[in-house]
């Protein structure tokens, strides 16, 4: 190589060096940017826990999971009713969100483009968004109004409800990320569609399936407009499903309200016992996601 | 090879694996792929597709076993004989014919189970089989598929821990485990390194002796190898099918002779 062709290769390398030294600089501010971004977006998490475990933390003890409500001016007393009342609650929920959610995602992500898929994803998106007071009056006005008293399978069933576009969009996005050749592979096995899609593809997806139905049972597990109409709460040991039960969200919604210092108390308690749950259920989410990827087979 | 492959059940003679086509033609929506196929395959031989990509060669092979028709849009006319019977004809069940038409796609796709799950998934849906049973089908078709020696020790472990090599050729046992008459590869060994596209090309050897294998390659060399009987195909027609030998040596179109001296594709 001649001394002139070597003299242009390096002038041009040296702009392109220049180049890359400012786009080095880029990267940097940007990647500190979202690292600052990803920072505050746990702040709000953060901030809540602290200042629960400090509010709530003093009303704690193993009397608040085991006992019941005591009225106004006694000391102590639980919200053991309200705890087994919103376990209740979700089981009754995911009974009636799981099975619809879990196929009606199967469905979208299955047979995409059908206009009934595109009108369903829509649909579910619309219901994903309603406000949960909505769902709550509806819930009154079928499951409550036509029985004439308040009941845990109302609440639950409304609850259930909100599960359902949740899980239909969660299942959907997983089934989707099952790659097609899976389903090949199963068809020219000789499986029928059916088949296919329930033992193939919904397995394979099934542990971000349950990730995301943990996930939306978390999400509900917190709501209190959809209850108030519904499940109504209990101040008495209730297991009853026909009957008002008690639940976490609107123990807590009433005692907050209330002008009584320890009740107050009671209130940040049970805060922290649902924020607790919440978390539990998330972290559950987590490791059984990571079991399923870890496990080789059934 | 390093066992001599067993022989699996012993095949049901009425059943050659024999494909009889008959002006067969393929839309995808609006544009047609395929073009008024006419062509026999050879029973207990291997035949190889070739042709430039896009030529309609993989949906020739798709058809076969009717995996095509879940793509949206899709339509075809003619006819698609296994040893007699019309397979897109009312009647035929497309389940069956999936089973006696076996398939390796180009990228291996075991499913993410253990290595004998993925073995005993045919037979467990379409035979239920004891566990016995399920055993011996399960063995024998890792002997066939010429992987029994390296994973005997290893079938509860998951699939997807095999080499790529490896898992091509557990597909291919997949495949087996419904003891089909015919075996379509699409691209089998594509993307595999020279060693393990050996072993499969010696696999497919093997096999001929009990089924009709057509394979789709992109590779002349390992048409010409391996194969018996060879199509080209050309923007979704046949162009020409003969006898490999003869096809790459005296080709008769000039299309055929361009394409294999490199002149195009």
């Amino acid at each position: 190589m001649s001394a002139g062709a070597a003299g242009r290769d390096r002038a041009e390398i040296r702009p392109r060096a220049s180049g890359l030294a400012r786009r080095r600089g880029v990267s940097v501010v940007m990647v500190t940017l979202t690292c600052i971004a990803a920072a505050i977006a746990v702040v709000p998490l953060l901030v809540i826990l602290g200042y629960l475990l400090k509010q709530g933390a003093g009303a704690l003890s193993l009397d608040f999971f085991t006992s019941m409500p005591k009225p106004v001016g006694e000391e102590g007393g639980g919200m053991a009713n309200a705890i087994v009342g919103t376990l209740m609650l979700l089981g009754i929920a995911s009974m009636v969100g799981l099975p619809v959610g879990i196929g009606a995602g199967l469905y979208l992500a299955e047979r995409r483009g059908t206009r009934l898929a595109n009108l369903v994803r829509f649909l579910a998106d619309v219901l994903n968004g309603l406000p949960s007071i909505v769902m709550g009056i509806f819930a009154w006005q079928f499951l409550v109004r036509p029985f004439g008293h308040f009941s845990a399978l109302a609440g639950g069933a409304a609850i259930g409800a909100m599960m359902i576009p949740l899980v239909t969009r969660t299942t959907e996005e997983m089934v989707r990320t099952v790659p097609q050749s899976l389903r090949e592979a199963a068809l020219a096995l000789g499986y029928p569609r059916w088949r296919t899609s329930l033992q193939i593809v919904l397995r394979t997806a099934l542990g971000g399936i349950v990730t995301g139905v943990l996930v939306a049972v978390a999400r509900v597990a917190g709501e209190t407009a959809p209850l108030l109409f519904t499940a109504f709460g209990n101040s008495f040991w209730s297991t009853n499903l026909g009957q008002p039960i008690a639940a976490l969200p609107l123990q807590i919604f009433t005692y907050a309200i209330s002008p009584y210092d320890d009740w107050h108390e009671l209130a940040w308690a049970g805060a922290l016992v649902l924020i607790a749950l919440v978390l539990v259920i998330s972290l559950v989410a987590r490791v059984v996601t990571r079991a399923r990827h870890g496990g080789g087979h059934d | 090879m390093t066992a001599a492959p067993e022989m699996g059940p012993v095949p049901d003679r009425r059943r050659h694996g024999r494909i009889d086509v008959e002006h067969f033609e393929f839309w995808y929506g609006k544009s047609q792929s395929l073009f008024d196929l006419n062509l026999q395959i050879t029973p207990r031989a291997v035949t190889a597709f070739i042709g430039p990509s896009g030529c309609g060669k993989s949906t020739f092979l798709r058809s076969i076993n009717r995996l095509n028709e879940l793509i949206p849009g899709a339509r075809r006319a003619g006819m698609i004989r296994l040893d007699g019977e019309n397979i897109y004809q009312q009647g035929m069940d497309v389940v069956t014919l999936r089973q006696r038409v076996g398939m390796v796609f180009q990228r291996w796709n075991p499913f993410p189970k253990s290595i004998y799950d993925n073995v005993a998934y045919g037979p467990r849906i379409n035979a239920s089989p004891s566990r016995q049973e399920l055993d011996v089908v399960v063995e024998s078709a890792l002997r066939r598929a010429a992987l029994w020696d390296e994973v005997k020790d290893r079938l509860r472990e998951s699939a997807l821990a095999l080499s790529g090599g490896q898992q091509q050729r557990l597909c291919i046992a997949r495949a087996l485990a419904n003891d089909p008459e015919v075996l379509l590869l699409d691209e089998p060994a594509s993307a595999l390194d020279p060693s393990a596209t050996q072993k499969i090309e010696e696999l497919v050897y093997e096999l001929k002796r009990e089924l009709t294998i057509v394979i789709v390659t992109h590779n002349l060399q390992q048409a010409a190898r391996i194969s018996d009987r060879t199509a080209f195909f050309y923007l979704g027609r046949l162009v020409e099918m003969e006898d490999t030998q003869r096809l790459f040596t005296s080709p008769r179109e000039e299309r055929t002779e361009a394409y294999i001296t490199g002149r195009f594709g």
